[in-house]
Order: structure tokens, then C-alpha cells, then sequence
């Protein structure tokens, strides 16, 4: 929608009361027998006969007089046309009417032709349809406005995008230029400003908003207050557009309310020379401004939960693995939710203070998906990590992991897999516990893949425990892998039903000797993806630990720039 | 079989000079040996070539090599795997090279692959390459749900997303993707093997843009893609008008009971299959959900050319294993058997059988890489 030259296409005719006055004082005085207006006018265009309620309505009609002069311009020119076109006579032609306005009202023209050849015009006030007809017009252009700007606001939940959006919207429909103010943070103000047909301006400004008359209660939000007209010589130069045309007319403040949450506020501002806001357009303009506001708000606060989110949830994703104290570790997590970024698997990384110590590996499964999982998941790995410096006895640490886990309020227990990793020259020695969980597989560099015969208790669920650590050494090139039972129990398969299962699993890895522990997580990661297919699968963690197939050192750490943990 | 396609190739613009280093490299990913790879692509650096031609000169070609050897059985599934985790390691040691180091002054961009996309590769390349040229880039890899991509575009504000698939059969995925971002005003540039050579796809699924390689993406981007308009509200895929007749959504929803049957068929016809292990039968089984895979795909693009150009590719790739390409035959005649009340299908399956019989026969051209 595009704003006609000179003036809003949502502005609503303005003249109705006006208009109503003249009619009122119109009809009383016509006493005529014939109560509409009628003018006669001859082939010439001489006026021959007037009515009294012509008379009233038309100052100059009087017979003799020319129509050019008697009557306005539409008619005039109407008769001068029915004259010419019935230079043969045609009596029964059909004539058309004519519609115009007299004064503030509208006629519409109606001819009939005298056998002389003189046309009387019979004029039928029209200005209630016609007002009723604009007014209609105007509302649908407003209806499917308003529903065009639902659209687009609630389109994106980015505050920045609402506010570009809003700008746009309010700069093209409802005034010249409009800006966007956003309740301040701190002594900052953040402004979006657009002027009719350009792109809109972020700017970011310390300024004191009570600058402007009314912004400061508009920003508050709440109580809400009405929209403000204010004088434009108030308006500090901060707040107008730079590229705004002209002088500014008028200025409106209009607070933007939000879900019961200050949103900001807006203002219009318009070009001198144009009209004022009638009170129909600040009605609109308020309606605009629920709309913008809730768009706004509903952003404003999509953006801080998530950065909520994202701050608590930081600890519980699973971290970024790579090369530390000269062994390779690589890890890969699939939630069993596409929504979630975390679940009940979980695992961690934490490296020795040097090269001589070696560095723990925890990977595990608490019982559970999702969200409550997680937050659990969370709480055994700070324990683990307040533990870690007692690795050297796994079965130790795993028992008191599980007292701290009976005494806890949660009634949940987890399988765990401890690693306990340390490179001697090129080679890289492990200690291998299993709480429960799924024993580690060694891929050797001859392609055949060992279970580690570690077996144990899993942690949380009894008052005692056990569990039997095994010992063994990687060669260079060699992977361990650790893998919680997501991976084996994944349904699907070329049949559907199958589960991926252990035996596959060590198929897959056969075929993975000598490759780069992050080449060996992606390969089963993947085809335990493809085993499941569109179907629904448990939280899935992998991670590899592998012995640098040579010696070089370089300065490559594998750390990835700008990586997002999906 | 499998449904891996070459990698979608940057230019092999031959950059002079560029050879003996491609070569090198090459050498170092199929040793496995990364930490050549990298030292290679940093005294390069360190010698002023530019860091976008590395990437797009020497690592790109190398990984579509390593392709197009892996079709002609002449590189096996793990050196694949590991030739990309070495691009990986070696592309990330680039970005920490002083002359990679851009400030962004340009806009922010997603680049994402679409979900249960695993070569995240040609995507990385790409997301290096914006950095490179100053935009502000948000890699989010390999495999992107679309519901994170949504979520990401609303927090982060993108102006636009990149948007890579190589595999066809992730194309309605794509379709989803695709449609979720413009639903938030967000503008698509699609890129990729999956969209077809010319791009086809990416016009029908109606991304706002296709790039052929990571160059012309760059370019793309920079002249500006127009906002998709939200105003109106979204028309429910009035673009894909033929998939009324369900055909598509019966073949991929009915997946399981159509491999049953005709590995049921099959077994009927070859008797030597009842001496199958177990592990040879699920093969078979998975070759016949590649096969419906693409099927269901050719479905939801109406596209003979894609089905017929799997089949013969498919055919291509079993003979350079020693496999009878013949063995494909049967299972698309039991197929087309199962699928006899779908007229659609039953074009495409006959489109395909008559090309895969003029590639077997006596004189036919064996048929390399995928069109």
C-alpha cells in the first residue's frame, strides 16, 4: 500500500460533520412542491427554470444566467455534452446521470429532456452513500492494513526486526516519519527511526527521554497513558530523523503496550503543510500501536528467556572436545528430542594439570530424558569434577559419587564410564571403569575392536557398590571409544524394527582402524542417525579417545572457529 | 549402494600455481596425515596466497576428488571419513592464520546444513569464505533441526541463511527448512548437490536464491536477497501441486512394509538369496530403502530425471565394486509391481528401468559420477 501523493491512503474523509451542517440548513427552506433541486437549461446552456430548492441550493441559478456560471463545472460540462450528443433529437435515448458536489454536499445529476430540447437535471443528494462509501472504503484499507502488519510483526520474534518493522510501518501508513523508542537501559536510549520509504536507522544515543513531552510516561507503559500531541518546536534534534523532509508539523507520542511490560513507544511525526491527526487516525494509530506493541514485547521477552536459557544452560551442553596433553579426544551428542540441546547422556573432559598426569574421561546415562535429566546430569558432573583429583582409584571415587547421589533429594541413578587417560612417548595408557554402563570398545590398528571387560555397579540406587577397573595402552592411530546405550538400542533398520545392537556397532568401528577419533565419532554417530531414519531414538553420546597416529606436535589444536553445538 | 554423492565441487578453477600444492595436499589427506596438511596450507599462507583460493582452489578440489575416488572404489568409506576430518583440522587452522583474520562490516549470516545432512564440508567452505569476504557468519554445522535454525534466526536477527544439501533425498527436509525461515521473514540462498546442477529444486521448493559454489554465493549475497514478504501470510505449498495425489506421502510413509514386500519378491526370484547371511540380506534391504529413498524424493519434486540418474548412478557405483549392476532390475520390476495403482510412480520406475536397461546393454556407456 502506498500512500496517494499529498496524504495517507488510511486517512478517513474529514469533512462529515461539515458536511452535515450544510444539509441541515438546506432543507428547511425547501418549501417547493418539488422537493429536489431542479435546474432547466436550454440547448445554449441557458438557464430557463429554477425551483426553490435549486435556488437555495445554487446562489447564482436564475433564468438567463449561463450554467458555466449557474451551476459547478460537472454539470455544466455534462449538459454542454447531453446537448451535443442529442443534436438529432432521440428522445428515448437512455441518459446517464452524473454525480458531483455542490458546496461540501454531493449531488448526483439526474436529465430529462423537454421536447424543446432543454434538459431539466434533477439533483438527488448522494452525500450519506457517499460518505457511507468512503467510510467503508477507508475501514477495509485499515482492516487489511492492520491485519498486512499483524503479519509481518509477528512473523519474527527478533526485537531488532519488530522494531525495524514497526518503524516501516507507521512511517509509510500513518505519518511521515516515525521512530521506534525502546524503554531505556541504563542512560542509553535505543531508537529505530524510518522516514516514508526508506530503510530504517538503529541509533543508539544517551539521552534523558523527558526531552520529549510525554515520553517518559509513554516509556513507563504503565498506567497506561493516551496519546500525546506535542509541539513540534519541543522536539529535540536527537529524536528527528536525519533525512526528514522539511519542516516538522505535528508530532504525536503514542506509548506502544506491551504484554503488561513496557514495550516503548512511538512517535509520528508529519511534514508542516499537512493535516493534523483527526481523531478517527489516532484512533487507528492506536490500534497499530497494540499491535506493534505486543509484537515488541512478546520479542523483548522471547530474547531475555532465552538468554536465560542459554546462561544455564551453558554448563549442562556437552563441551567442545580436542587434542589435550598430546591425546586425541573427540565427542558427539545427539538429544533424543529435536527441540532439546540436552538430555540425560552426558560427558566430560578434565585434563590432567600436565602432560605426567593423566586426564579423566566421564561419560554417562542418568535414567530419564529431557530437561529434568539434564539438570541432574549437571550435578554429577560437578561432582565428578570435585572428585576428579581422586581418580586414581576409580572404584573410590564411583563410591562416593553414589553417597553423594543417595543422600541428594533426587530418586534418579546413572551409568557411568570412567577413563582415566595417560600418553607414555606414543603410546596413550587407560584405566577404564564401568558403573553400569555399556563397556568401552578399542578399535586396534589390525581392525579389531575389544570390549573391555570392565564391569560395575551403577551409582545412585544402592548403599553399596563395586566395580573392576581394567587396564590397557592405545597404540599410535588406536581409538577407545565410550558410548552410552542410545547408540546399540536405536530402533529402525532397513526393516524398521531392529535394534543397531552391539554387533553392528563393532562392525562399523572394524572398518574404522587408524582414523582420527573425530572422523571415527562422526562414522558412528551417523549410521546409528541413519539406522533410526525419521524415528524416535534416546539421547545418543560418543566419544573417542585416541593416540596421535605420530609423534609431530603441531600448533593445530582441532578447535573449531564459530562452531554451534547443535 | 549408497546414496553418497560426489561432493558438490567449488570451481577447480585452475589457479597457476595452485597444482603442486593440491597435489601435496592430496598426498597428506589420503596418508591420513593432517599435520601435513596443515603445514602445507599454512606456508602457503605464510607465502601470501590467498586464503580464499586455498580454500576454494586446493581443499575443495581435494574433497571432490576424494569423491570421486570413493565412487570408483578406489578410496574406502573411512579414508572418505577421514579426508574430512582432516579438511576440517586443516580449514580451522587457516582461520587462525593472521591473513584470515577479518573484521565483520557487513551483515550477519547463518550457513546451516539441513538436518541429517552429514557433509557439512562444502557448507564449512562456504562459512569461511563469507568471513573471509567480512560478514558476520554463524556456522551452525552439519545437520541442523529445523526448529534450532528457527530459534537461532530469531535471537540472532540473521539477514539471511545459506542453507547446503548434498543429499536429494533430504530435499523435502529442505523444503521444510526452507519455508520455516521465510515464515520469519528471513531470505534462503540454497546451495548444494541436492538442488540439482542447475538449481531446479532450490526454484521449486522456493528458496529465494541458488548459488552453484561458494563464490557465487559470496557474490549472491552481497548484491543483496530481498526479504521474503510476510505480509500476507503463506500460502500452504501451492508450489508442489502434485503432491495431492499422496503418492509421495504413501511411498515414504509406507516404507517398511513396500522393502518387506519386495525383498520377499526377491527372494522368490533368486533362490541364492535364501543362502544369504544375515548381514548380506539387511544390504539388500538397505539398498531397497535407497532406492524408495529417492523414489519418495522423485515423488515430491515430480522429477523423472532424479530417479533415473540415481538408478544409473547406483548402477555405475555397483560395477565398480564387481557387483552386478543387473541385480538392480528386479527389485525396481517388483516395485513397480507393488506400486502398479500409482500412476506417478509407476512413470518414474519406468522411466529409469528403460535407462538402466540402455546402460546395460551390450556397448552401453558405464556410467560415472551422478548427473
Amino acid at each position: 500500500m502506498r500512500p496517494a501523493p499529498g496524504g495517507s491512503p488510511l486517512m478517513a474523509p474529514q469533512k462529515e460533520e461539515t458536511a452535515t451542517k450544510a444539509r441541515r440548513q438546506l432543507l428547511p427552506d425547501a418549501g417547493d412542491a418539488v422537493l429536489y433541486p431542479v435546474v432547466v437549461a436550454d440547448r445554449t446552456g441557458t438557464v430557463v427554470r429554477v425551483n426553490r430548492a435549486a435556488a437555495a441550493l445554487l446562489a447564482d441559478a436564475a433564468p438567463g444566467v449561463g450554467m458555466a456560471r449557474a451551476v459547478p463545472a460537472w454539470l455544466a460540462r455534462a449538459h454542454a455534452e447531453a446537448g451535443a450528443r442529442t443534436a438529432a433529437p432521440e428522445p428515448s435515448a437512455p441518459r446517464s446521470s452524473v454525480r458531483g458536489k455542490i458546496g461540501e454536499l454531493g449531488f448526483e445529476a439526474h436529465p430529462t429532456r423537454h421536447e424543446d430540447g432543454s434538459i431539466a437535471w434533477w439533483l438527488v443528494d448522494d452525500t450519506d452513500r457517499r460518505l457511507a462509501e468512503e467510510a467503508l472504503a477507508t475501514e477495509r484499507r485499515r482492516t487489511m492494513f492492520l491485519a498486512e502488519a499483524s503479519n509481518v510483526l509477528l512473523a519474527s520474534l527478533n526485537a531488532e526486526r519488530c522494531m525495524q518493522a514497526t518503524a516501516r510501518l507507521a512511517a509509510r501508513h500513518l505519518a511521515d516519519a516515525a521512530v521506534v523508542v525502546t524503554p531505556p537501559d541504563g542512560r542509553q536510549l535505543l531508537m529505530t527511526s524510518a522516514v516514508a520509504g526508506r530503510e530504517p536507522v538503529r541509533t543508539r544515543i544517551t539521552a534523558d527521554p523527558s526531552a520529549v513531552p510525554g515520553l517518559g510516561e509513554a516509556l513507563q507503559g504503565f498506567p497506561p497513558v493516551p496519546s500525546r500531541w506535542i509541539d513540534p518546536a519541543s522536539l529535540p534534534d536527537w529524536m528527528l530523523p536525519e533525512d526528514f523532509p522539511g519542516d516538522v508539523g505535528s508530532v504525536a507520542v503514542t506509548p506502544l503496550p506491551g504484554h503488561g511490560v513496557p514495550a516503548g513507544a512511538l512517535i509520528l511525526l508529519r511534514a508542516g503543510g499537512r493535516a493534523e491527526f483527526s481523531e478517527s487516525e489516532e484512533i487507528f494509530a492506536r490500534l497499530f500501536a497494540a499491535r506493534a506493541g505486543a509484537a515488541l514485547s512478546a520479542a523483548r521477552m522471547y530474547a531475555e528467556q532465552n538468554a536465560i536459557t542459554q546462561t544455564l544452560m551453558r554448563d549442562l551442553l556437552p563441551p567442545e572436545l580436542h587434542r589435550t596433553n598430546g591425546v586425541e579426544f573427540a565427542g558427539g551428542y545427539r538429544p533424543a528430542g529435536t527441540r532439546e540441546r540436552v538430555g540425560g547422556d552426558f560427558y566430560d573432559l578434565h585434563p590432567g594439570g600436565t602432560d605426567e598426569e593423566s586426564s579423566l574421561v566421564v561419560l554417562g546415562d542418568v535414567c530419564g530424558k529431557g530437561l529434568d535429566a539434564a539438570v541432574l546430569t549437571g550435578k554429577i558432573r560437578n561432582t565428578v569434577q570435585a572428585l576428579a583429583p581422586m581418580a586414581g582409584d576409580h572404584e573410590r571415587m564411583l563410591q562416593l559419587l553414589n553417597g553423594a547421589l543417595l543422600t541428594s533429594h533426587h530418586t534418579r541413578f546413572a551409568t557411568l564410564v570412567l577413563a582415566s587417560v595417560q600418553r607414555e612417548e606414543n603410546q596413550v595408557r587407560l584405566r577404564l571403569t564401568s558403573a553400569g554402563h555399556p563397556a568401552p570398545l578399542v578399535v586396534r590398528n589390525d581392525g579389531t575392536v575389544e570390549e573391555i571387560s570392565t564391569r560395575g555397579t551403577l551409582v545412585g540406587a544402592l548403599p553399596q557398590i563395586e566395580a573392576r577397573t581394567v587396564e590397557t595402552c592405545l597404540q599410535p592411530g588406536e581409538t577407545c571409544l565410550l558410548y552410552t546405550d542410545g547408540v546399540t538400542e536405536a530402533r529402525g533398520g532397513p526393516l524398521g524394527d531392529a535394534m543397531f545392537g552391539e554387533e553392528r556397532l563393532t562392525r562399523a568401528l572394524s572398518g574404522c582402524a587408524g582414523l582420527p577419533g573425530t572422523a571415527v565419532v562422526e562414522r558412528v554417530q551417523m549410521l546409528a542417525s541413519q539406522w533410526v531414519g525419521d524415528g524416535r531414538h534416546d539421547d545418543m553420546a560418543v566419544v573417542a579417545i585416541t593416540a596421535p597416529r605420530t609423534t609431530h606436535l603441531s600448533a593445530v589444536n582441532g578447535r573449531t572457529r564459530g562452531r554451534y553445538t547443535a | 549402494m549408497s546414496t553418497r554423492t560426489t561432493a558438490p565441487a567449488a570451481h577447480a578453477t585452475s589457479h597457476a600455481g595452485l597444482g603442486p600444492l593440491r597435489e601435496r595436499m592430496w598426498t597428506a589427506v589420503t596418508d591420513g596425515d593432517e599435520y601435513a596438511a596443515s603445514a602445507h596450507v599454512l606456508s602457503a599462507l605464510d607465502d601470501g596466497t590467498d586464503a580464499e583460493s586455498v580454500l576454494l582452489d586446493v581443499i575443495a578440489p581435494v574433497q571432490t576428488r576424494v569423491g570421486a575416488e570413493w565412487a570408483a572404489n578406489r578410496l574406502g568409506v573411512a579414508q572418505e571419513h577421514a579426508a574430512s576430518a582432516i579438511a576440517e583440522r586443516v580449514i580451522a587452522a587457516l582461520a587462525h592464520h593472521p591473513s584470515a583474520r577479518v573484521e565483520p562490516r557487513l551483515g550477519r549470516i547463518a550457513v546451516a546444513c539441513v538436518d541429517k545432512e552429514w557433509h557439512a564440508l562444502p557448507a564449512r567452505l562456504l562459512a569461511e569464505v563469507l568471513s573471509l569476504r567480512g560478514w558476520r557468519v554463524d556456522f551452525l554445522g552439519a545437520q541442523v533441526p529445523t526448529p534450532h535454525l528457527v530459534a537461532h534466526l530469531h535471537h540472532s536477527g540473521a539477514d539471511a541463511v545459506a542453507l547446503s544439501s548434498s543429499l536429494a533425498t533430504r530435499l523435502p527436509t529442505a523444503h521444510a527448512a526452507i519455508t520455516a525461515c521465510q515464515a520469519v521473514g528471513v531470505a534462503v540462498l540454497a546451495g548444494g548437490a541436492a538442488f540439482g546442477p542447475d538449481g531446479r529444486y532450490a526454484r521449486l521448493l522456493g528458496a529465494d536464491a541458488w548459488a552453484p559454489d561458494a563464490r557465487s554465493a559470496a557474490r549472491r549475497l552481497a548484491e543483496g536477497i530481498p526479504a521474503p514478504e510476510t505480509a500476507g501470510g503463506r500460502a500452504p505449498t501451492g508450489d508442489l501441486p502434485h503432491l495431492a495425489d499422496q503418492e509421495y506421502t504413501y511411498v515414504a510413509r509406507e516404507q517398511v512394509p513396500l522393502v518387506r514386500e519386495v525383498l520377499a519378491q526377491l527372494e522368490r526370484r533368486f533362490p541364492a538369496m535364501a543362502g544369504y547371511t544375515d548381514h548380506q540380506r539387511e544390504r539388500t534391504a538397505e539398498d531397497i530403502v535407497h532406492l524408495l529413498d529417492h523414489l519418495a524424493v522423485a515423488l515430491y519434486v515430480d522429477d523423472d530425471a532424479l530417479f533415473t540418474a540415481f538408478v544409473t548412478w547406483t548402477a555405475g557405483i555397483l560395477t565398480a565394486r564387481d557387483v552386478p549392476a543387473r541385480s538392480l532390475r528386479p527389485a525396481l520390476d517388483a516395485l513397480a509391481a507393488e506400486l502398479q495403482d500409482f500412476p506417478r510412480a509407476r512413470r518414474l520406475l519406468d522411466h529409469a528401468r528403460h535407462a538402466l536397461d540402455a546402460t546395460l546393454a551390450p556397448g552401453g556407456r558405464t556410467p560415472g559420477a551422478p548427473a
